[in-house]
């Protein structure tokens, strides 16, 4: 295993001809408010990354932990304060423009194509990315027939439901041919047909052209479904950077009891009470970390006692990347399950 | 820990890594022109017909203050409320739009596409122009009609919403990216059409000194006066052209100054 928690470093040493991006200790200061109450905000906080080609490589962490600040840094769209930003052998920071010249980015906004129908944002997407009028309306084809939109493809996206508006979006975005797509959230919104989609033409492009791809999400799912590997943010820091099992293998042989009271823990119970101080708490929900032996007889003792009937659910479960986020120090709960 | 990196060989050893060509500058202005007037179809029609009612309006209550026939007050009129439908356009709507676009993200899109700034604004602007053509010859004619001046040079509008609409719609493409709040770009745009209403179907004659200064910073000025122009029985087709170059160079002035604010509202920390 190759990470230590809460210490920012590099994430691997792969040979520097496989590398696709690096960054090295950037930071990313934000202010907020105005003059004498103005703040600053670390958003990124000295993050170093490699990312290999053709890897499928997850930024995971909760709401405001800096990742999209970081792939803005990446796509040439913000400046970092400090640090350096390599794409494909090019400084990112020195040359901005470069960027759009190397990937393609799906943000999570989609007012630049809201009023356009659904075949001509993928195509004027095409077009902008240099295709000629003939290639862009021949991929403008295929991305419509890969993604299954032919149904809605002269619908404008504002007319469409947030999943199939987020699935065009990333139509666009992977029209036309780039060494490295950044997409920030694509799935939000879509339900498990367009999920399988967006995969399976992601996969596609990484296994026909070597594609990498740079993901954004806050979805333990999908981070251990998709990625090969994953860092772990929070506050602007990356805690962690592995293969999903090798995240997992950090809590291995730990399970998650998770307990929801029907209302006010009964802490006045001993065995409640003894749980109390290493559960993690939220609301009438606990989480207790546990070898399995252990939970086993936790539920016995919990579902056998006088505590059954102040309990509303119990689940046990093996660990995930957010038991992971957890045990790194994460401080939040933001984590999609 | 298995490192998935067996499917890297589509790629040489070699670095750098060539980028991807940019887009050229015409074709993705056709491309942003070409996407924008089918974006206008399904949003902006309403909003044209608000810009030429509002137009319309104006000439029917000037006609109650201003008498009929070959008077400068009338041409000032007859062409002010005509570029006030471009003014409409291009200056409110345009920067109404482009504050919306950045203040929702809606530029990372275009930022992050190889296409040169100048095509999404001028591609944008030329969308915004052209539907604007209806109006502007609906009020020149109605004008026309109810100040009983001569029809046979309206065909200069085609000149003038160009040249007025790249003047104005720069100005706006600025305010809407350069304004720090969207309120504010809306209320720019807003502000700068009261300008262009005030200041252009106003005679010039009746206006105090300080105002007429105003007027003539005003790049709408020199469409209004190049259009009332060819009212006249023969029209001075030199001041025409002279007045229209003006147009033509605040708008190339203003074009650049809008691409520059796009490229600083793209790229901003």
């Amino acid at each position: 295993m190759n990470t230590v928690a809460a210490e920012p470093q590099a994430a691997t040493a792969t040979p520097a001809t496989a590398v696709c991006c690096a960054l090295r200790d950037v930071v990313k200061t934000y202010r907020v408010g105005r003059g004498a109450k103005a703040t600053h905000i670390r958003a990124n906080d000295g993050v170093s990354l490699e990312i290999a080609r053709g890897e499928v490589f997850g930024l995971l962490g909760p709401n405001g932990a800096g990742k999209s600040t970081l792939v803005r840094q990446l796509t040439g769209l913000l400046r970092p304060d400090s640090g350096s930003i390599e794409i494909l052998g090019h400084d990112i920071v020195r040359r901005p423009e470069l960027a759009a010249r190397l990937l393609a980015y799906l943000g999570q906004e989609s007012t630049a194509l809201d009023e356009l129908t659904v075949r001509l944002a993928v195509e004027t997407t095409a077009r902008l990315r240099g295709l000629t009028a003939a290639a862009a309306r021949g991929v403008t084809a295929e991305v419509i027939d890969e993604l299954a939109l032919g149904p809605i493809a002269a619908r404008p996206l504002a007319k469409l439901s947030g999943g199939q508006r987020r699935l065009a979006c990333f139509g666009a975005a992977i029209a036309g041919p780039r060494p490295l797509l950044v997409l920030d959230e694509p799935t939000t919104g879509m339900d498990p047909v367009a999920r399988r989609a967006v995969w399976s033409a992601v996969d596609r492009r990484r296994r026909e052209d070597g594609v990498t791809v740079l993901l954004v999400t806050h979805n333990v799912i999908e981070a251990e479904t998709v990625l090969d590997r994953v860092a772990v943010v929070d506050e602007g820091r990356i805690i962690a950077c592995d293969t999903p099992g090798g995240l997992k293998a950090m809590v291995d042989g730990s399970v998650r009891l998770d307990l929801v009271w029907r209302e006010e823990a009964p802490t006045g119970l001993p065995l409640v009470a003894a749980l109390a101080g290493r559960a993690t708490v939220n609301g009438r929900r606990w989480a207790v970390r546990a070898e399995p032996d252990e939970a086993r007889e936790l539920v016995a003792e919990v579902t056998g006692g006088p505590a059954f009937a102040a309990l509303d659910d119990f689940s046990l479960s093996t660990p995930s990347l957010e038991d992971v986020y957890l045990l790194l120090g994460g401080r939040h709960e933001g984590l999609e399950k | 820990m298995s490192a998935p990196f067996e499917t890297v060989e589509g790629f040489s050893a070699f670095e750098p890594f060539a980028p991807a060509p940019r887009a050229a500058l015409l074709p993705s202005l056709g491309a942003v022109y070409r996407a924008q007037l089918s974006r206008a179809r399904v949003a902006r029609i309403p909003l044209m017909f608000v810009a030429t009612f509002q137009s319309l309006g104006i000439l029917v209550m000037m006609r109650g203050v201003v008498g009929a026939h070959d008077t400068e007050a009338a041409r000032d009129v007859v062409a002010g409320s005509a570029v006030l439908v471009v003014a409409f356009v291009a200056l409110n709507l345009f920067a109404q739009y482009f504050g919306k676009l950045r203040a929702t993200g809606g530029l990372d899109h275009y930022a992050t596409l190889p296409v040169p700034a100048a095509s999404v604004v001028l591609g944008t602007a030329a969308a915004y122009a052209s539907f604007t053509v209806p109006g502007t010859l609906v009020t020149a004619a109605v004008g026309c009609a109810m100040f009983q001046l001569p029809w046979v040079h309206v065909w200069i509008v085609l000149a003038v919403i160009p040249l007025a609409g790249a003047a104005l719609a720069g100005v706006g493409a600025a305010l809407g990216l350069l304004a720090p709040r969207q309120e504010i770009a809306t209320l720019l745009g807003q502000l700068g059409m009261s300008a262009a209403l005030l200041l252009g179907v106003l005679p010039a004659s009746h206006m105090p000194t300080a105002l007429q200064w105003l007027r003539d910073l005003l790049p709408s000025t020199y469409g209004v006066e190049a259009f009332a122009r060819t009212f006249t029985a023969r029209p001075d087709w030199a001041a025409v052209a002279g007045d229209l170059a003006v147009c033509a160079a605040v708008g190339v002035l203003s074009l650049a100054l809008s691409t520059w604010a796009y490229r600083k509202a793209a790229t901003r920390a």
